[in-house]
């Protein structure tokens, strides 16, 4: 189905299912154990061994020699394959640095071994007992001192965020020159890790020349399709199924180094093979956010007009590699004649960096939206206020490009109501309550929709159940759940009726997750098939398919009724189609927003920083289910609160790795990190998205947060930080004198 | 071992810990591995009653206890409370967490309701409360990096509420 023209009525408009806040259909399984992750496919695959990895143990340089016979040696040892053993392996265009094979290494912990033995204990020990000579070469691991080297770079995060090198609209120079009121900052925000709960973990098993892996992989078709560039073999000989994702947040974006050395651990092995990366590994072997140096300059008038803005970003990243693109928000969320945005490059030889959950706005936002913060100050304008009269509904750029739809006045005015937001004193430090300084913080949410050509499958049997497959996946934002709404509201039948499965390279290619895509254009994938499924049972009963209504279980037209299955019959009906996207997204700008609020209290003598209270307010567009919607939000908001108080990888610069690799060294919140959290969604439909009508919402939660907690901070002590993360370290000497 | 009621004769590697005696030898998936070094909770399980990180236990210190795993608490079609309570408000997004936080949570109200203080418990004399404060507090040893916290307090809180 081509999706080209803006969606006029359809069935999924009666939301008898779709827009409901179902239970998730994994539930059960997810809250009992039964849901099998990766690692834990006992019964997919007979005789299974187990592997380990092993990753190099210097940054940059190369390993002159492994002595491997004391391992081999181990008892229960079955096989060894070092990175000696072969050149260095082809990769996919989505991999930066190589995940196997040859002598050089290009960062810390890069695979170099990978051991298999009859157990996980047996494996894990002789790997250990490989010792590695390494001719060790200098690196460049510190993103400022690398700076005045960086170039311009353009990029596609490949998960939304883009922009291109340097893009000037009118005279910014000239503008900001001439403006009344200014502010030239800088900021930075560190690298981040994906910390996803459940490890890369993959069973890999050989029959001649097919490989089967069980996986975690986010991007199924893209997964399949490396793995055969990176192993050399035909892509028709590579299955993947990953049914359940224990987390991903774009570091499951990508094939990895845990399904290739299964894959090769079990072709040397010549049995299948499982392993997970061990969670030490997982920082420096995989990806990461990666680090920005942002400068925001802003020139306004005193009524609070922006004239110019100016957004320019610094990163990071392999030889080969790309931006982060902090400064794409930046070149559609607010008014201004005047723009300039650039974007610059630096090689660096730490890990490989790449998307992490909104790569671009994250980040980004951490920077524009307390730099709009301080710039409401300096006018002397509420910052809500700033923000409204800088509205725009058209893009900036392009000003006959309308925004399909675009509520963030709505989202901060109901955010300021519903938060209270006129009890706020625009002096900060201001409010007090025993030891706490108490503050309140807001800022814009903002992230772009992105529609991906999705396919399904979807059967009908004879007893009228409706089973969908498509290699979509569920990393834990709903798909399931979502999916089997819309196959229940397009075939007329309840949610119980309709079986889902997901996540296997065998079904019709989905959009897969990332970049918030995956809800709406899955779903619109799954509507297409339906679609052309009630063509053909309309068609087999005789009813005239345009009349024909599907509810209850039963097809009725006309006077005429029959029950679903019966038009399946015993050998039942099968439909498979792609929704594909016309020039929709080419002619508006798709967008999601939010208001994101924050209350704080700051420790008036540590600087210990406690969130209090925090709410969303969001735009997505058509809310599929608002449960789990709600959900994806607050992970979200929960996942910005540490990027702004605690999550950062600490790079040694003069060794070049990541030294906080574990989940005791990189901090994320934890229960007590959290305080309630309310989200409002805003009604909204939006007919140019798709026929769903919906937006990503999985991404729009964190973009935004980070900022809000910064100007709350603000607000509370009147110590503005522009150095995440915000630890008390940065705080306690500049804490007002109330003790 | 007493797995959920049925006893257990395995041999093992010393080296072998109970969360991967269950996960690999029996089979008992449900126990998840997500650190391997006790900084995550996604392994907890009840030990004798007592929740533990059976990622940090060797299997042969448990000769003869009775554990408590995921499996033993319900199942699909007939889900123990709290397993409900997750279902209902969401308390949970990718699930590897959710049965250690389930595990965390069962153990966390059998804690408060035996009068075992926590750190943000005001008064050592007094009962403690189930309270958010509380529930935060004795759950932070189980890591959601989906950020299902905000649910999850009010699953157990659901819980506590029927119980009391």
């Amino acid at each position: 189905m081509k999706f080209d023209t803006p969606a006029t009525s359809n069935p999924i408009d009666q939301l008898k299912v779709v827009g409901h806040p179902v239970d998730r259909i994994d539930g059960p399984r997810k809250t009992t154990g039964t849901a099998p992750y990766a690692y834990e496919r006992h019964d997919v695959a007979r005789n299974q061994a187990y592997g380990h990895v092993l990753g190099a143990g210097i940054g940059k340089g190369r390993v002159t020699a492994m002595d491997t016979a004391a391992a081999r040696a181990a008892p229960g040892v079955v096989a060894i394959v070092t990175t000696l053993d072969m050149p260095r392996l082809e990769k996919g265009p989505r991999n930066t640095a190589s995940l196997f094979g040859g002598p050089d290494v290009q960062h810390y912990h890069q695979a170099i071994a990978v051991v298999v033995a009859e157990t996980f204990e047996q494996a894990r020990d002789a790997a250990a007992m490989i010792r590695v000579e390494y001719a060790r070469q200098p690196g460049r691991f510190d993103l400022a001192a690398e700076g005045p080297k960086a170039q311009l770079a353009s990029a596609e995060s490949g998960e939304g965020g883009a922009a291109p090198q340097e893009d000037r609209t009118g005279d910014f120079e000239g503008a900001f020159a001439r403006a009344p009121v200014k502010l030239d900052e800088t900021y930075t925000t560190p690298d981040e890790s994906h910390a996803m709960m459940e490890p890369h973990a993959t069973i890999a098993a050989w029959d001649g020349e097919t490989l089967t892996l069980w996986t975690s992989n986010q991007m199924i078709a893209w997964g399949r399709t490396d793995v055969a560039k990176t192993l050399g073999i035909p892509e028709e000989n590579v299955r993947l199924d990953s049914p359940f994702i224990g987390g991903g947040f774009g570091g499951k974006l990508f094939l990895r180094a845990d399904a290739v050395l299964a894959a090769l651990g079990a072709k040397a092995a010549r049995r299948p093979v499982k392993l997970a990366l061990a969670r030490p590994l997982m920082a420096n072997n995989t990806t990461h956010r990666p680090a920005t140096i942002q400068r925001i300059r802003i020139g306004a008038q005193p009524d609070g007009r922006i004239t110019a803005i100016a957004h320019e970003s610094l990163s990071g990243d392999l030889e080969g590699g790309g931006p982060e693109t902090a400064v794409a928000q930046t070149k559609l969320l607010y008014a201004g004649a005047n723009r300039l945005t650039a974007m610059r490059l630096a090689v660096l030889d730490l890990p490989e960096g790449n998307a992490m959950r909104a790569p671009g706005e994250a980040p980004g936002l951490m920077a524009l939206e307390v730099a709009m913060d301080e710039m409401a100050e300096r006018l002397g304008i509420d910052p809500i206020a700033f923000r409204v009269v800088n509205d725009t509904q058209v893009d900036p750029e392009a000003p006959d490009r309308p925004f399909s739809q675009r509520q963030l006045i709505e989202c901060l005015r109901t955010g300021a109501e519903r938060f209270g937001w006129s009890r706020r004193s625009a002096t900060p430090g201001q409010r007090r309550e025993g030891r706490w300084l108490v503050g309140m913080g807001v800022a814009a949410g903002f992230r772009n929709n992105l529609v991906m050509a999705s396919g399904a499958r979807v059967r009908l049997d004879g007893s009228g159940g409706v089973t969908v497959e498509t290699d979509m996946t569920d990393i834990g934002t709903g798909s399931y759940t979502i999916i089997a709404q819309t196959a229940a509201e397009m075939m007329g039948v309840p949610l119980d009726r309709v079986t889902v499965r997901l996540g296997d390279s065998s079904f019709p290619v989905s959009a897969g997750s990332g970049g918030q895509w995956g809800g709406n254009s899955s779903t619109a994938g799954v509507y297409a098939a339906c679609v052309k499924l009630r063509e053909a049972v309309a068609q087999r009963l005789g009813f005239n398919s345009a009349e024909a209504v599907f509810a209850d279980g039963e097809v009725r037209a006309g006077n005429h009724s029959a029950p679903l299955g019966q038009a399946a019959g015993a050998d039942g009906m099968v439909a498979e189609d792609t929704i594909e996207y016309g020039d929709l997204a080419k002619r508006y700008q798709q967008s999601t927003f939010a208001g994101h609020f924050v209350e704080v209290g700051v420790d008036a003598a540590t600087g210990e920083t406690r969130v209090r209270r925090m709410l969303a307010v969001c735009a997505a567009g058509r809310i599929l289910n608002p449960k789990s919607a709600r959900s994806q939000v607050i992970g979200a908001m929960t996942m910005g609160v540490g990027a702004a108080l605690m999550e950062e990888l600490a790079v040694d610069k003069r060794h070049g790795f990541f030294v906080n690799h574990d989940l005791a060294g990189y901090e994320v919140p934890v229960h007590a990190d959290i305080p309630h959290q309310e989200v409002i969604f805003l009604d909204e439909v939006d007919p140019i998205s798709s026929p769903m009508k919906a937006k990503g919402v999985g991404e729009l939660g964190i973009c935004g947060v980070g900022a809000a907690v910064a100007n709350a901070m603000y607000n509370a002590t009147g110590v503005r930080l522009r150095d995440y993360p915000m630890t008390l370290d940065k705080m306690i000497d500049r804490l007002p004198q109330v003790v | 071992m007493r797995v959920n009621g049925d006893v257990r004769a395995i041999q093992l590697d010393t080296r072998t810990t109970l969360l991967d005696a269950l996960r690999e030898h029996l089979q008992l998936t449900g126990s998840k591995k997500g650190c391997d070094h006790g900084q995550c909770g996604a392994c907890t399980v009840m030990v004798n009653g007592q929740r533990i990180y059976s990622c940090l236990t060797l299997a042969v210190m448990h000769d003869g206890d009775a554990i408590t795993t995921i499996e033993g608490l319900g199942q699909p079609g007939n889900l123990h409370p709290m397993q409900a309570a997750f279902v209902r408000h969401d308390g949970y997004q990718c699930g590897y967490c959710t049965p250690g936080q389930i595990c965390a949570s069962v153990a966390a109200l059998e804690e408060i309701k035996a009068g075992v203080p926590s750190h943000v418990t005001a008064d050592l004399m007094a009962m403690p409360q189930v309270t958010a404060e509380e529930l935060r507090e004795r759950m932070s040893g189980n890591i959601c990096r989906c950020g299902a916290y905000s649910n999850i307090v009010d699953a157990i809180t659901e819980v506590a509420g029927r119980q009391a």
